[in-house]
């Protein structure tokens, strides 16, 4: 007898429960501020047979939404192999291998077995990013690495824990090769605590409505996401569609990555083509496949966000020709910008393809890059050293629902940035300006969001600024007549000359001594439609809010305005 | 300290819906109540009707204790004074650039409007650093400029706030002195005045939006009182306040932001003193209406207050408020099969107009009501003469948009809704709880508002809850907790220090400040008392968590050893973790100094004369309803003519003016001497 509609309802809603449960658990638990305020972290229930995401945390950072069930898939088969040891109960995995399924070394995997009568039933899995994993650079996000070895300590598939117990040993060596180690104990019981948590969640859903019909309604759920998403993919329209985006440089060799992305409607599913996209890179602007795929994935929810989380919305997406390109790295290819900044460009050049075909769906280019500047130093009034990060937002393309947001989080994420009050309480800084940068955002029938300007003086000591962040070549695209939002720009302020990195966007240990300053602009979003055809009146709103000039309505808009204040 | 025991007091709550007011006279015990639609124009109209139909007479009462929805409203239909900001050079964007947040994870698009517009916020040369030193001097002529130019805007209220005046507050006080020479009005907000607390988006968001409400608020306040000084009433008025207490209205609207959670607090002070008086302390509140649900933690009879709640995308308003969680589910949710074939319930709803389609009012989607109704579980004799619509009308919508799309019959489809409002409802539940560090199965369930009884068995049964509370009067639970509510005060103290380097005694000092303060402020109100409660708790958390858990502490004397040892326990129940080797920090140290006020009769909320001796009198009608998976002819009862203590096995059904409460088939309820139904729950029932 098939499962009635209702009961499948509320298993999804149960399984759904499971995974927002261990998500909350892992957060509020946690130590590193990137999982506990930030919430880069995701858990989720996997396939036993090939590691198929079953449901995953609502509230989990968006670049996960497809990674965890390769890493999965991948540890499913190195134990088939004999590469692994085979599981049992009370067993955690952890690993980040970036080329096993993951993303860069920070995002540290756990998998945990999980038995029902004696049986493997399903994997459950999360995955935190670690303040530090070792390598170069405090924090991991090294913008000129040429090698993996160099961005941090690489962990393939062991069990940290055996049948529940820690493995000490294993631990010990992690500690020795990571910095701040103190507090990873917390983060890994919290980690592994929250897998704990949703084992016995899951027991409690298996209990009541039974394996078998727990099992029948995942097979379901898988099947109706996927014919959800097939429904959506049927209204689109036949032929192909073009969409490309840019890397500023990969941090080491000064040019500009390609990512050329075709799509094509094939039947109800849809093929992302991304033949002809740049080589494998000598920087660590590289992706692997497991971050490529997620990153397409990501961008469909973000278009299509009523489908739920699982390996039946992806089935209709099919990725092709990322071998042998920038997307598809190998060992041992760098690849700490692949979460943060490739994912986002593979994200844009997504929606540059698909916003012809859906233009009430699809939003023009986001600022889309986490805008990542470290600073550290010496602090001879507190006599230690410092590493301070401020990661920064920017505009959002306009929609056909309206302008952009200003100071969006990234893409790719969820995350809060860090009060001004806080950093100068912390570390050795004053902040001479935190504002809207005016006149960033992409003309267009709707504009784009505007972006950041802030400017960051050290006051004490010495200290070295370091850059990853993107579109300081190429702002982000406006589409349908729409113009490109404001690029990137950094400003370094030593003794009162101006310097600018060679990469723009990216520079590693810049010597920073007492009253340098740096000053930040962040991309506006791109324009969504002819700017002409732009409501004067929201022109004039924008002007007399002083979010552009008057020379630049009439120039990006064709508005004449009188009142420019 | 008892200046007016014998003093008649009414509570009234104004609602969006309606304005419900309670009046009890202590001398005889007589208790009046009223439900009368409010006037969200000018509040005080409702106000005045309410105590019209409760034929209470105005200067017969010594106390009016208010719960209102005018700042709530301004807040969130941004209906609010014109306000300027005067802000540090460099930092007029904070509020609208915000924490670089987005209203939904997935889904580029979405808009944010800042409390303030661009062209009102204008900076001043200023600045203090993080240890409160001056970098830049206050430019006290730029103050006066900018005072000027937003007077020329025609601003009616304004607002300073400056960087890190939580260490040093010397240049927003000093601007706000020079600002009071030109300013017309005593609208002028402090930033530090209100939270003295880094995070310059936060803190410059709370006090943003209490200058934006204080006008309204004042304005309000000032029509109300003179309304009932008309009606001869010439006392105090107390308005409840976001954190459960109450403040007079001589003084509440310089901190208006504090009653911007007013309503949805008293209801949860209702069910805390409720809880107290029945002996069932431990409480998760349901306030089920019709487009949302609220839910809120009782524990040991105090409700969970939180300093750090967000009303709004983006918008934070940190100040102590009951932690009132709304879950986007409610009588009107409309349910919906959705392009994978796939039954939704909500988060749409059809509201209050047109609602349901049982309303008659126009509505024509299927809702979670209408359902209630097609099960039998509302009466439809009751429903359908209230306007044009048959039950077959509700049926043939459940048919064409639910049951065939489905391949079911409309009995089905209407429990296939009730059955994942209630899993979907239950789940947010369960989160709410978690979060706040409870496991639901400790916790009795609280059940009020208009739909929340209906659903509360099912709820219970699914969250794992033992037991339902359900009040004698539902739909006044606001009004109720506006009479019960306690006079409060709260304090936080940030010390942020490792435990281990609190000399011994520092703490309990710090508790006797705050103490000292609270006592001195209740003492200033004019309110009769019967006792005062001090409440001492931290928050701890280990060295480089962000993360805090709050400990209450037994008293104000608490030796580190016993510290550790509380929060390590605490840790361990929310966490199953045991972290030995990492220092502990204490964070906050909270005092709560709580005026109580006399008890009110909960037995007197449902009149005794009416009551029944046998429950067979209380008996109604005999009902065809759906329930335990079939239709059963079920008892209904009114809640009135029950006997005071009665003892019933379900399935049954019992209805009152206000609310519906369903006995699930293996439930058993009892009435205790307050005239409250507790529901102990049985077996897997379902829907």
């Amino acid at each position: 007898m098939p499962l009635d509609p209702i009961t499948l309802s509320v298993i999804q809603a149960g399984l759904q429960q499971v995974c927002d449960e261990m998500d909350l658990a892992f957060s509020r638990a946690a130590f590193s501020p990137v999982i506990a305020e930030a919430n880069d972290r995701s858990d989720g229930i996997y396939s036993a047979d090939d590691g198929s995401l079953i449901a995953q945390g609502a509230g989990g950072l968006p670049v996960f939404v497809g990674t965890m069930q390769y890493s999965t898939r991948t540890l499913i088969g190195m134990i088939a192999a004999g590469q692994v040891g085979a599981p049992e109960p009370g067993d955690i995995y952890i690993v980040n291998d970036p080329y096993l399924g993951g993303t860069h070394l920070m995002d540290v995997r756990f998998a945990r077995p999980y038995y029902r009568a004696g049986r493997l039933w399903c994997w459950l899995s999360n995955t935190g990013h670690w303040p530090d994993t070792g390598g170069a650079v405090p924090g991991g996000f090294s913008a000129s690495a040429t090698a993996v070895e160099q961005e941090g300590l690489r962990l393939p598939p062991v069990k940290l824990f055996k049948q529940g117990q820690m493995d000490a040993e294993i631990y010990a060596i992690i500690c020795s090769n990571i910095r701040v180690a103190d507090q990873r104990i917390g983060d890994v019981k919290a980690q592994a605590a929250a897998l704990d948590l949703g084992a016995a969640r899951l027991d409690a859903l298996l209990d009541r409505y039974g394996e078998d019909v727990v099992a029948e309604a995942i097979a379901e759920l898988r099947a109706r996401a996927a014919a959800q998403m097939r429904s959506f993919i049927r209204d689109m329209g036949a032929g192909s569609h073009r969409g490309v985006a840019w890397i500023d440089s990969d941090g080491v060799v000064n040019e500009p990555l390609e990512i050329r992305l075709s799509v094509t409607r094939s039947g109800d599913d849809l093929i992302f083509d991304f033949t002809g996209s740049s080589a494998p890179c000598m920087g660590p602007m590289n992706s692997v496949r497991a971050t490529t795929l997620s990153s397409v994935y990501l961008a469909m929810r973000h278009i299509f966000p009523e489908v739920p989380i699982s390996a039946g919305a992806f089935e209709p997406l099919r990725v092709t020709g990322i071998e042998g390109t920038f997307l598809d790295a190998q060992y041992p290819r760098p690849v700490s910008g692949c979460a943060a900044e490739v994912s986002q460009r593979i994200a844009e050049a997504v929606f540059a393809a698909l916003v012809a075909a859906l233009p009430d769906r699809v939003t023009a280019a986001p600022a889309g890059t986490s805008g990542n500047f470290a600073l550290g130093g010496h602090d001879p009034q507190r006599g230690r050293d410092f590493v301070m990060y401020q990661l920064s937002g920017g505009g959002y393309g306009g929609s056909a629902s309206g302008d952009g947001l200003s100071n969006g989080c990234s893409t790719i994420g969820i995350s809060k940035a860090p009060p001004v009050e806080i950093m100068e309480q912390a570390y050795p800084v004053l902040y001479h300006r935190y504002a809207l940068r005016e006149g960033s955002g992409g003309a267009g029938r709707y504009r784009g969001g505007f972006g950041l300007d802030y400017e960051v003086e050290l006051r004490r000591g010495t200290a070295r600024a370091s850059f990853v962040m993107d579109h300081g070549r190429f702002g982000p695209q406006g589409v349908l007549g729409g113009s490109d939002g404001a690029v990137n720009e950094v400003t370094v302020w030593r003794g009162g000359v101006a310097y600018t990195p060679v990469h723009l966007s990216k520079e590693q240990d810049i010597p920073l001594s007492a009253g340098d300053r740096v000053h930040v602009r962040t991309p506006g979003g791109g324009g969504y439609g002819d700017p002409a055809a732009r409501d004067p009146q929201a022109v004039a709103e924008d002007v007399r809010l002083g979010r552009y000039t008057a020379d630049e309505a009439r120039a990006l808009f064709s508005v004449a305005v009188g009142n420019d204040q | 300290m008892d200046r007016r025991q014998s003093g008649q007091v009414a509570g009234i709550d104004v609602g969006g819906t309606f304005t419900d007011l309670l009046a009890l006279d202590p001398a005889t015990g007589a208790v009046r109540l009223a439900k009368v639609p409010s006037t969200p124009d000018n509040q005080a109209g409702g106000v005045m009707a309410a105590l019209g139909a409760a034929g209470a007479d105005p200067a017969a009462l010594d106390l009016i204790v208010h719960g209102t929805t005018t700042t709530t409203n301004a807040v969130l239909e941004r209906k609010m004074a014109r306000t300027g900001l005067i802000t540090t050079m460099g930092f007029r964007d904070v509020l609208e650039l915000g924490r670089r947040t987005r209203p939904q994870p997935y889904g580029m698009t979405g808009q944010f409007v800042p409390v303030i517009p661009r062209d009102l916020r204008l900076e001043v040369p200023e600045r203090m650093d993080a240890a409160g030193q001056v970098v830049t001097p206050l430019d006290e002529a730029a103050v006066l400029a900018a005072g000027r130019t937003l007077l020329a805007a025609g601003c009616v209220s304004v607002v300073v706030h400056f960087l890190h005046a939580y260490a040093n507050p010397a240049h927003e006080r000093r601007a706000g002195e020079v600002l009071a020479t030109i300013w017309p009005n005593a609208h002028i907000t402090l930033g530090h005045a209100i939270l003295s607390e880094s995070r310059e988006f936060e803190r410059g968001v709370t006090a943003a939006v209490n200058a934006s409400v204080q006008p309204i608020l004042a304005r309000y306040l000032e029509r109300l009182t003179q309304d009932l000084a008309a009606g001869g009433y010439g006392r105090d008025v107390l308005v409840m306040t976001s954190n459960g207490g109450m403040v007079s209205a001589r003084s509440v609207a310089t901190e208006a932001a504090k009653t911007v959670m007013s309503g949805p607090a008293s209801g949860v002070m209702a069910a805390a003193y409720t809880g107290r008086v029945a002996g069932v302390e431990n409480l998760i509140t349901y306030d089920m209406g019709g487009t949302s649900t609220d839910v809120a933690l009782v524990r040991g009879a105090e409700p969970a207050v939180s300093n750090e709640i967000e009303i709004d995308h983006a918008l934070p308003i940190h100040v102590p408020m009951v932690d009132v969680r709304t879950v986007g589910a409610g009588g009107g949710s409309i349910a919906r099969v959705n392009a994978a074939g796939l039954l939704e319930v909500g988060p749409e709803s059809a509201g209050a107009d047109p609602g349901p389609v049982c309303y008659g009012r126009g509505g024509t989607e299927p809702t979670i009501s209408d359902a209630n109704l097609l099960l039998g579980r509302l009466d439809p004799a009751r429903w359908v003469a209230r306007g044009s619509v048959t039950r077959d009308v509700v049926a043939a919508v459940f048919d064409e948009r639910l049951a065939s799309p489905l391949g079911l019959d409309v009995t089905q489809a209407a429990e296939a809704v009730i059955r994942l409002a209630n899993t979907r409802m239950a789940g947010a539940i369960r989160m709410v709880s978690l979060s706040l560090g409870a496991d639901p199965r400790d916790f009795a369930l609280f059940a009020f508002g208009g739909a929340g009884p209906l659903h509360a068995a099912d709820l219970a049964r699914e969250l794992g809850v033992p037991r339902v509370l359900v009040p004698a009067r539902p739909g006044l639970t606001n009004a109720i907790g506006c009479v019960v509510a306690d006079l409060r005060h709260d304090f936080v103290r940030t010390l942020n220090r490792p435990l281990d380097s609190l000399a011994e005694g520092e703490l309990a000092a710090v508790f006797n400040v705050q103490r000292v303060e609270g006592e001195r402020l209740i003492d200033a109100e004019r309110v009769a008392l019967a006792g005062r409660r001090l409440l001492y708790s931290v928050d701890m958390q280990f060295a480089g968590q962000t993360h805090l858990l709050r400990v209450d502490l037994p008293g104000s004397e608490v030796d580190r050893a016993t510290l550790q040892a509380l929060f390590e326990e605490v840790y361990f129940r929310r966490f199953r973790v045991r972290l030995d080797d990492i220092r502990v920090n204490l964070v906050n140290a909270n005092c709560s100094v709580i005026g109580m006020r006399p008890p009110l009769d909960l037995s007197t909320l449902i009149d005794p004369s009416g009551r029944c001796a046998t429950l067979a009198e209380a008996e109604t009608a005999r009902r065809r309803v759906y329930i335990g998976g079939g239709w059963r002819e079920v008892s209904v009862y009114w809640r009135d003519h029950l006997p005071r203590e009665f003892e019933l096995r379900g399935p049954a059904v019992i209805e009152q003016m206000d609310t519906t409460t369903l006995i699930g088939a293996q439930d058993r309820a009892t009435g205790d001497a307050h005239g409250n139904i507790l529901i102990g729950i049985g077996g897997p029932d379902a829907a």
